[in-house]
């Protein structure tokens, strides 16, 4: 029997609201444990908590950029289970009245354009973390850290639309596009900003009806993701093809060992008991609200892939990549500006920026060499005044010591030699120098031109034109 | 002469005349307290130093001649359920037995900006949750009008307190009748403010869409004084109003004429003590000949308030009180693992009328129970609000007993939870509208006091206190003070 993948992921986000979503205190990632704390999220006895109405705001900057509904009415509930991270033993979320419902997003698998339902998104608090004096089996005692008690989160849950693991990492990775498009959410998996469930079931080709799901949990990064629905798929469709029931459960993902583990069943679903939070009132938004916001939103990553491969010329894939973040192709757009054609800007982007910034740990943001730079630089490689495997060189010159390309290739003299005379010469003097090369190459051995050029560019340190070296050598050997 | 019988506001004129100055009112109460409250029982801590320290500073003030509020160097009481910073926060509860807030509620902030003195925290049922304080974790206050009795609850040592002379006035809370019951009992003056008016931050949190802070006083116009000095709106209490405070002795003064005033019948129980309902019909007639009109009115889902308040109210309690599980503060229990220490510590820590609401609350709540208890709760809720605004459509007022009964004995219902229940049937409904409510002397029987209620349309504190201001002239019931035996 032939099986269909169903998918369906909860992402919840922090948001980077500078406070927490029901108290003052900041949201700052790391601090000594329990310094960004006070009596309301510590959950004391008497405290109210007040919603930061920056969190409001970004639910529906979120929301409106995942093409949902706006709920113009929605209330917060109280979601009750005992956990020692949660100190009222309750978490503030939204139940049955959701702040945005009913959206969707793009995704590109396989060249193929797909489009990913959302079924909600909506806003609640995180919790504290524990901290645990041995393993979780057999800790004597564990410390509770409230830092990230109230932190503001979005939860977004997609429909399960999702078919291939494949698709799953695009759609996070479209996610995580989009949310740092509209500057809500740094969405940093390491530091806990970005968490997503994955529900998986498998239903045998044409049936209609959902099979049974597990819900996969504790996955860290986008590769994870797909590697554990990838293990989680192939499990499944073992156990069915074998007669077997698959468990409504939890299961947790271990990275090290590429596998999924069960962590509690399900069957015995856990009673929130949600109720309406009766310390909030109901959060009331009217058109005016929702269109201010939507006319504050930045072009989005798709729109921004459109315009750039119409006005520029670029290819699906370069666009992608370019405007997978929104820094990223701002800094594009600046190198356009500044008057760089557009597939070496694309290719510099991809290729030796991008390498320098991961080597560096560096978000583009914080690129040493400003876009106009680069652009004057690539200009100079277009003038023929630097040759593009110089031109590495002068980057990294730019780079480390924060100089322009002119500068650069002036001080270390790295014009690049054009003049058919004085690079003649050079070709005839190494020739000259190096009988048994030309003799290899008289005897059919093509690779002793790559000797020769080797030995005029160390002669010329790099700076001859190479195409002119080529058609040189040829002439002066053949004769022609 | 004995300060401690005076009313706030004659002490106030006292004070600003300089015939007395603040530490001698503050030590003629405290020493009341000292002689009777061996026998009452009213405080769970008493704050005698703190209390003659501020009256210091008052008196620095008046010596200055800066201006103060008219609550200035008038010591009061606050229920031990409203936080107080580096004041013990009990509610009365073994679980909080130790707890110390590190902040203060915003009443505490504002009567300390109002140089208010505070003599102590009060006993109550543990939680706010009963009618009698006899639910206290720690004792039982009695009623200083007979010591056998209950002084009602939940603000039982709120009400004892200011009835007895260990206090001029005192705040208490009403979540179904907590303020207004103790005040009928003990034969003081209790009023429970629009939802909203007060701000709840730092109240410890009973049944959150219900409860409100509300003030004891020896007559209205100290009960319209302390009002004054707590309402207002609060950005740290989503649910408080946003609408200016008035002057809330203004319209002591202005009669009752031409003044509707409804009767709800649905209020005239079935078992009713007939001395109390005599008192209230014999009031309403007084009121009539001062020139109001009786309108009789009907408010058809009276009796659905009782259980409907019993299912909001322990559902909202049974999550309000999850974070009592000895991880962050309060009493912890020995356990070998999390789900025994949360086991012990709550097993050993709540009484048995708190484990009873959180397992009604939690039972409310549960899938598959929701609809037919919770959800329906906030829809017969709906239409008790209904009935409030229709008959308010009418009246002014509406004018009912506060309790079926007078003070009973101390013992008498302990066994009998549902016949506790019953007794705040009449003040119930008012927390449900959310509306507000007065609790009034207007008699006694067999030496026990009567309350008469007084409830009005959202905000209409004002015209509660002209109400009662008009009846309460035409009387000595505020002038009496409960003859207790002092120990010394
Ligand atoms: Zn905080």
């Amino acid at each position: 029997m032939k099986f269909e993948t169903v998918i369906g992921l909860e992402v919840h986000t922090e948001l980077k609201t500078a406070s927490k979503i029901f108290c003052g205190c900041t949201t700052e990632f790391g601090g000594d444990q329990n310094t960004h704390v006070c009596p309301v999220c510590l959950g004391l006895p008497g405290v109210l908590p007040v919603l930061n109405e920056k969190v409001l705001e970004f639910a529906i900057r979120t929301g409106l950029a995942l093409n949902c509904k706006i709920s113009h009415y929605s209330k917060f509930d109280r979601k009750n289970y005992y956990y020692p991270d949660l100190p009222k033993n309750f978490q503030t979320s939204q139940y049955d009245l959701p702040i945005c419902e009913g959206g969707y997003l793009d995704i590109e698998v396989g060249g193929e354009t797909k489009r990913i339902g959302i079924t909600r998104v909506h806003m609640e608090e995180d919790a504290g973390k524990l901290v645990h004096s041995g393993t979780i089996s057999n800790s004597e005692y564990a410390l509770v850290d409230y830092n990230r008690t109230g932190v503001p989160l979005l939860e977004i849950v997609s429909e399960p639309d999702i078919r291939t693991p494949e698709e799953a990492k695009a759609y996070l990775e479209k996610i995580k596009s989009i949310l740092s498009y509209i500057d809500v959410s740094d969405c940093k998996m390491e530091e806990g900003s970005l968490r997503c469930d994955a529900n998986i079931s498998l239903r045998p080709v044409g049936q209609e009806q959902f099979g049974t799901k597990a819900e996969i949990k504790n996955v860290n990064s986008f590769k994870a993701v797909q590697r554990a629905l990838e293990y989680e798929q192939e499990r499944q469709e073992e156990v069915l093809s074998e007669g077997g029931r698959i468990i409504q459960e939890t299961r947790t993902w271990d990275d090290s060992r590429g596998v999924t583990l069960s962590m509690r069943n399900k069957e015995q679903a856990q009673d929130y008991r949600y109720f309406p939070e009766p310390d909030l009132v109901p959060i009331v938004v009217d058109s005016e609200q929702i269109e201010a916001i939507r006319r504050s939103l930045p072009e989005l990553p798709d729109a921004r892939k459109a315009r750039i491969m119409k006005e520029q010329g670029l290819s699906a894939y370069d666009a992608e990549v370019i405007t997978a973040t929104r820094p990223m192709a701002d800094y594009f757009d600046a190198l356009i500006a500044a008057g760089a054609e557009a597939k070496a800007a694309a290719n510099w982007l991809m290729g030796e920026v991008s390498k320098l910034l991961n080597a560096c740990s560096l978000d583009i943001r914080s690129c040493p060499v400003p876009p106009a730079n680069l652009a004057e630089m690539i200009a100079l490689i277009e003038k023929g005044t630097i040759s593009g495997k110089i031109a590495k060189t002068v980057f990294e010159a730019m780079w480390n010591e924060g100089k322009t390309a002119p500068v650069i290739v002036k001080e270390q003299g790295l014009v690049q030699m054009s003049d058919e005379g004085e690079l003649g010469n050079i070709v005839e003097a190494v020739i000259a120098a190096n009988p048994q090369s030309v003799a290899d190459f008289n005897a059919g051995k093509e690779k002793a031109v790559g000797f020769l050029v080797g030995q005029i560019m160390r002669q010329t340190k790099g700076r001859a034109n190479p195409e002119l070296v080529n058609r040189l050598l040829k002439e002066k050997l053949t004769g022609k | 002469m004995d300060l401690f019988r005076l009313k706030a506001h004659e002490l106030q004129q006292k004070l600003f005349r300089r015939e007395v100055s603040a530490v001698e009112i503050t030590q003629s109460v405290l020493a009341r307290a000292d002689k009777v409250d061996s026998t009452i029982q009213s405080f769970i801590t008493r704050t005698p130093e703190a209390a003659l320290a501020q009256a210091k500073r008052v008196d620095e003030k008046l010596a200055r001649g800066e201006a103060v509020s008219p609550l200035a160097g008038i010591p009061g009481a606050l229920k031990d359920n409203m936080c107080t910073k580096g004041v013990k926060t009990t509610c009365a509860s073994k679980i909080l037995a130790n707890f110390v807030p590190p902040y203060d509620a915003t009443i505490t902030e504002k009567l300390a900006a109002a140089d208010a003195v505070i003599v102590g925290k009060a006993n109550l049922d543990e939680f706010a949750m009963g009618s009698s304080t006899e639910n206290s974790g720690f004792f039982v206050t009695r009623n200083p009008w007979d010591t056998d009795r209950v002084p009602g609850g939940s603000s039982g040592g709120s009400g004892a307190a200011v009835a007895a002379g260990e206090a001029i006035w005192s705040l208490g809370s009403d979540t179904g009748g907590s303020i207004r019951l103790p005040a009928a009992y003990c034969g003081v003056v209790g009023l429970k403010p629009t939802y909203g008016r007060v701000s709840r931050y730092g109240l410890v949190a009973y049944a959150s869409s219900l409860d409100q802070i509300g003030p004891f006083a020896r007559d209205v116009r100290d009960c319209a004084l302390v009002l004054g000095a707590i309402s207002g709106h609060d950005r740290r209490d989503s649910t408080s109003i946003n609408a200016p405070v008035p002057d809330y002795t203004a319209k002591l003064e202005s009669g009752v004429k031409g003044l509707k005033i409804g009767l709800p019948r649905e209020y005239f129980v079935a078992g009713m003590q007939p001395e109390v309902e005599a008192a209230i019909r014999r009031s309403i007639d007084e009121l009539v000949a001062m020139g109001a009109e009786l309108v009789e009115v009907s408010m058809p889902h009276t009796q659905y308030a009782l259980a409907t308040y019993y299912l909001i109210a322990t559902a909202e309690a049974s999550s309000n009180l999850g974070r009592y599980d000895g991880v962050g503060f309060g009493h912890r229990g020995e356990g070998s693992d999390i789900v025994s220490m949360y086991k012990r510590s709550r097993a050993e820590g709540f009484g048995p009328e708190v484990q009873r609401r959180i397992m009604l609350g939690t039972y409310a709540l549960s899938s598959g129970y929701y609809d037919a208890y919770y959800l329906k709760a906030l829809k017969v809720r709906t239409l008790i609000k209904q009935d409030f605004d229709r008959a308010f459509g009418q009246v002014d007022v509406l004018i009912a007993p506060i309790a079926p009964t007078t003070a009973f004995k101390i013992g008498e219902k302990v066994e009998d939870p549902l016949a506790m229940y019953l007794v705040d049937v009449c003040t119930i409904p008012s927390n449900l509208a959310g509306v507000p409510a007065l609790s009034l002397p207007c008699g006694f029987a067999d030496g026990l006091p009567i309350g008469m209620q007084i409830i009005g349309p959202h905000l209409s504190e004002a015209t509660l206190l002209q109400v009662a201001y008009t009846f309460e002239q035409a009387h000595d019931y505020h002038k009496q003070l409960a003859a207790i035996r002092e120990v010394d």
